[in-house]
C-alpha cells in the first residue's frame, strides 16, 4: 500500500454506536470532520494515532489523508462514504448534516 | 419447519447471557477490542464502515411469520426501519449500536433465531433450495439435512476454529438453485435404486480464487451424511493451511493435494468416524423430518385466478415471472421481488416485512423463505389467492414483476456498507435496473452480479455478467466477466479486459445488450445461450469497441 501523506486526520469509530469519528484539537472524538484536527506532519500524526489507539472509547483508530483547503475534505472516495453516510438512503452522516444546515 | 426444544432455547439464551457480560466487559475495559472481537463475531456482530453490523441466521431461509414481524420490530426499535436479505440467506441490521446488541439477541431468542455461527471460521448457515419442499422438480427434501447439519455443526467442539469459514449448500431439485458447487460442500440429493443419497461436491468458492466444486463422491447414503461431514471437515481442519488467510479455504486444500489424494484421506477418516455415529444422529434425523411434513393443502376454486390471468396484464406478467411450478397442481411458489427498479436489491423496510408476514400468515401457510438471490419466497400459495397476493404487494410496492430479468440482480453491500468493499454495488445495481426498467422484457433472461470487492460476496463470478468493483489509483472501477453460470452448469466467468470507470460502465453495458440483441438467433435465446454459442469474442469487441476506435 502507498505511504500515507499528509495531510491527515485521525479517524476511528464510536465503540458504543460504532459512529464515524474523528480526533479534535482538544483531542476528544467529534462526529464531524470539518472539528478534526488536521496534521501537516506525519510523525506527529502517527505519535498521536499510537497514544489514541489504546482509548477504549473508539475502534480501530487510523490516519485517513484529507484536503485542507477551504474545508476539510477526504483525499479518498472510502473516507468521503464514511463522511457523509451510504448513497442508496439519506440517513447516515448526511442526514444530521442537513438537518444542523437547516437548524 | 423445525420447531425448537427446550434445549435450543436454553443454549440459545446462555448464549445471550453470556455475550451480554462479554458487551459489559468491553464497556468497562476489562477486555480490550483484540479480546473482544472475537467475541462479538461469533455472535454476528461486526463493525462496518458506519455503524456495526447484526447478521442475524435465517436456517436454510426458512423463517415463519411471527419471525418476520420480530425481524420488523428489531428494525424499527433499535435500527432504521428496514434489513437487508443476504446472498446467505440471512438479514443484516446496518446501524445497531453495540449497546443494543444483546437486547436484540434477546428479542431474537423470543422467536427462537440467533445470530451465531454468522461469522467466524465455523460452520456457517447452510443454505438451499428456496423452493424446497415445494419444488416441482425435487427428489426430496433437503431442509431436513439442513437442519441435522445445523444441529451437528452449532457450537460443534472440533470445527469453532477452521483456518477458515466453511459454507455447506444442499439441494434436493434437479436444478440447482442453491449454487451448490460455489461452496466449500455441496450436496444435492438424489434417488438411488430406490433410497435417497447424495452427491458430495468439495472445494467450490468463489471469492480471490473462484473454483467450481470437484465431485468427491458419486452417491452417499442419507443415512452416512454426518458422519461423512465430519470426515471431510476433519481431514480440511488437519490439512488447511493456517498461515495464510488467502490460501486457507478448503479449495486450495482441496487443489494442492489433488481430489484423489484428498478423497482417500476422507475415506480413512469416514471408516473410522462412521463407527463412532451410533445411529443417534439417525434417530434425531427421524425426529427433524416430523417437523418438515407438507403444509395440508386445500383445494379453492380456481375461477378468480383464470379469471384474473384473462383480464389483468399486470397480473398475467407478475405470474409469468414471478410464480413457480408447486408440487402440488394447485398451488404454487411466489417469488416477492426485492428489486424495485431503482430500490436497494436485498432490503425490505419493516412495513414490507409486516405485510408480507401477514400474507404468509393469511394465504401461505404461515411460511417463508429468503433466496440466495435477496427475494422472499411464499413456497406454498394457492393459486386461487394469487389474485389476492398480487393486489397486496402492488399496495406495498412490492409486485415488481422481474424474477430472472436484467434488474433482479445481485449485488453485496459494497462500499456504501461493508469496511472490506473497494467500490460500491448498489448504486451501480440501481443504474442498471433503471435504466433497462423499460427493456427488460425484450432482453428477457440474464443474471447480472455485483460485487464490491474480490471477496465476492455478490457472485459475480457466476453471473452471466459479472460486475467487479475495484478501487484502480483512488478511482472506482468495474470488471466485467462473461459466461459465468450459477446452476447445473456452474462455471465461473471469463474477465473481459480492463475495467470501467462509473461514466463508461452503463455505455460498455449498452453496448453489450445491444450486440446480444443483434446476435440471439431468436427471443427465446438467453444471454448466456448466445455467450455460450458464440463465445465471449463478439462481447468482447463491443465493450471495448471504443478502445479500438481511439
Amino acid at each position: 500500500m502507498a505511504r500515507i501523506k499528509p495531510p491527515v486526520v485521525i479517524t476511528a469509530n464510536d465503540l458504543l454506536t460504532g459512529e464515524v469519528v474523528y480526533l479534535d484539537p482538544a483531542h476528544r472524538w467529534s462526529p464531524e470532520l470539518n472539528a478534526a484536527k488536521v496534521f501537516d506532519v506525519l510523525g506527529e500524526a502517527e505519535g498521536e494515532l499510537a497514544t489514541v489507539s489504546s482509548e477504549a472509547v473508539v475502534v480501530g483508530a487510523y490516519l485517513a489523508e484529507v484536503s485542507n483547503d477551504s474545508a476539510v475534505t477526504p483525499r479518498h472516495y472510502r473516507e468521503s462514504f464514511r463522511h457523509k453516510g451510504p448513497s442508496n438512503y439519506f440517513h447516515g452522516k448526511q442526514a444530521v448534516q442537513d438537518a444542523e444546515v437547516a437548524a | 419447519m423445525y420447531n425448537y426444544q427446550e434445549f435450543d432455547r436454553a443454549f440459545v439464551r446462555a448464549r445471550v447471557d453470556q455475550y451480554r457480560d462479554q458487551v459489559q466487559r468491553r464497556l468497562d475495559g476489562a477486555l480490550t477490542e483484540d479480546e473482544f472481537k472475537p467475541l462479538r463475531l461469533m455472535n454476528g456482530v461486526y463493525l462496518q464502515l458506519h455503524a456495526y453490523m447484526l447478521r442475524i441466521a435465517i436456517p436454510y431461509g426458512t423463517l415463519s411469520s411471527p419471525q418476520m414481524r420480530q425481524l420488523a420490530y428489531i428494525a424499527d426499535k433499535w435500527d432504521k426501519g428496514y434489513g437487508h436479505f443476504t446472498t446467505r440467506q440471512n438479514i443484516q441490521f446496518n446501524w445497531p449500536r453495540l449497546v443494543d446488541t444483546p437486547e436484540i439477541l434477546d428479542a431474537l431468542a423470543d422467536v427462537d433465531m440467533h445470530a451465531i455461527q454468522t461469522s467466524g471460521n465455523t460452520i456457517r448457515n447452510v443454505t438451499t433450495d428456496q423452493f424446497a419442499g415445494a419444488a416441482l422438480d425435487e427428489v426430496a427434501d433437503p431442509r431436513p439435512y439442513a437442519e441435522l447439519i445445523r444441529q451437528w455443526s452449532t457450537d460443534h467442539p472440533e470445527f469453532q476454529f477452521l483456518p477458515r469459514k466453511f459454507k455447506i449448500a444442499i439441494t434436493g431439485a434437479v436444478e440447482d438453485r442453491a449454487v451448490i458447487r460455489a461452496h466449500d460442500i455441496g450436496l444435492q440429493l438424489i434417488e438411488d435404486e430406490g433410497r435417497i443419497a447424495f452427491r458430495v461436491f468439495v472445494g467450490g468458492g468463489l471469492g480471490r480464487t473462484p473454483i467450481i466444486g470437484q465431485e468427491l463422491v458419486d452417491r452417499l447414503p442419507a443415512e452416512d451424511l454426518l458422519p461423512y461431514l465430519e470426515a471431510v471437515l476433519s481431514v480440511y481442519n488437519l490439512a488447511g493451511r493456517r498461515d495464510n488467510k488467502y490460501k486457507a479455504r478448503i479449495k486450495i486444500t482441496v487443489g494442492a493435494m489433488g481430489i484423489e489424494s484428498f478423497r482417500a484421506r476422507v475415506e480413512e477418516a469416514f471408516q473410522r468416524l462412521r463407527a463412532v455415529f451410533n445411529g443417534q444422529d439417525l434417530a434425531v434425523l427421524g425426529d427433524i423430518q416430523k417437523n418438515f411434513a407438507p403444509p395440508q393443502f386445500v383445494e379453492k376454486s380456481q375461477e378468480s385466478y383464470f379469471d384474473a390471468l384473462d383480464s389483468d396484464s399486470g397480473f398475467r406478467e407478475w405470474v409469468e415471472r414471478n410464480v413457480s411450478p408447486h408440487k402440488h397442481p394447485s398451488y404454487a411458489s411466489v417469488t416477492i421481488s426485492l428489486k424495485g427498479h431503482g430500490d436497494t436489491p436485498g432490503d425490505a423496510t419493516s412495513d414490507q416485512m409486516r405485510a408480507i408476514a401477514d400474507l404468509a400468515e393469511r394465504f401461505g401457510h404461515d411460511e417463508l423463505r429468503i433466496s440466495h438471490e435477496q427475494n422472499i419466497v411464499l413456497p406454498h400459495v394457492a393459486q386461487a389467492d394469487l389474485p389476492a397476493i398480487y393486489r397486496t404487494l402492488k399496495s406495498i410496492g412490492l409486485a415488481t414483476a422481474n424474477i430472472g430479468l436484467i434488474s433482479d440482480i445481485i449485488a453485496c453491500p459494497g462500499m456504501d456498507y461493508c469496511a472490506l468493499a473497494t467500490a460500491r454495488s448498489i448504486p451501480i445495481a440501481q443504474d442498471i435496473a433503471l435504466r433497462y426498467a423499460r427493456l427488460e422484457a425484450e432482453i428477457g433472461r440474464m443474471q447480472i452480479k455485483i460485487s464490491g470487492c474480490i471477496n465476492a460476496c455478490g457472485h459475480h463470478h457466476v453471473g452471466h455478467v459479472g460486475i467487479l468493483g475495484l478501487d484502480k489509483a483512488g478511482v472506482e472501477n468495474y470488471q466485467i466477466t462473461l459466461g459465468g453460470s450459477a446452476g447445473n452448469d456452474a462455471a465461473i466467468g471469463e474477465k473481459m479486459g480492463r475495467g470501467f470507470n462509473v461514466d463508461e460502465l452503463m455505455p460498455a453495458l449498452d453496448r453489450l445488450i445491444d450486440a446480444y440483441l443483434a446476435l440471439r438467433l431468436h427471443e427465446g435465446e438467453i444471454f448466456a445461450e448466445t455467450v455460450k454459442r458464440l463465445g465471449t469474442a463478439p462481447f468482447q469487441e463491443a465493450l471495448y469497441v471504443v478502445d479500438q476506435a481511439a
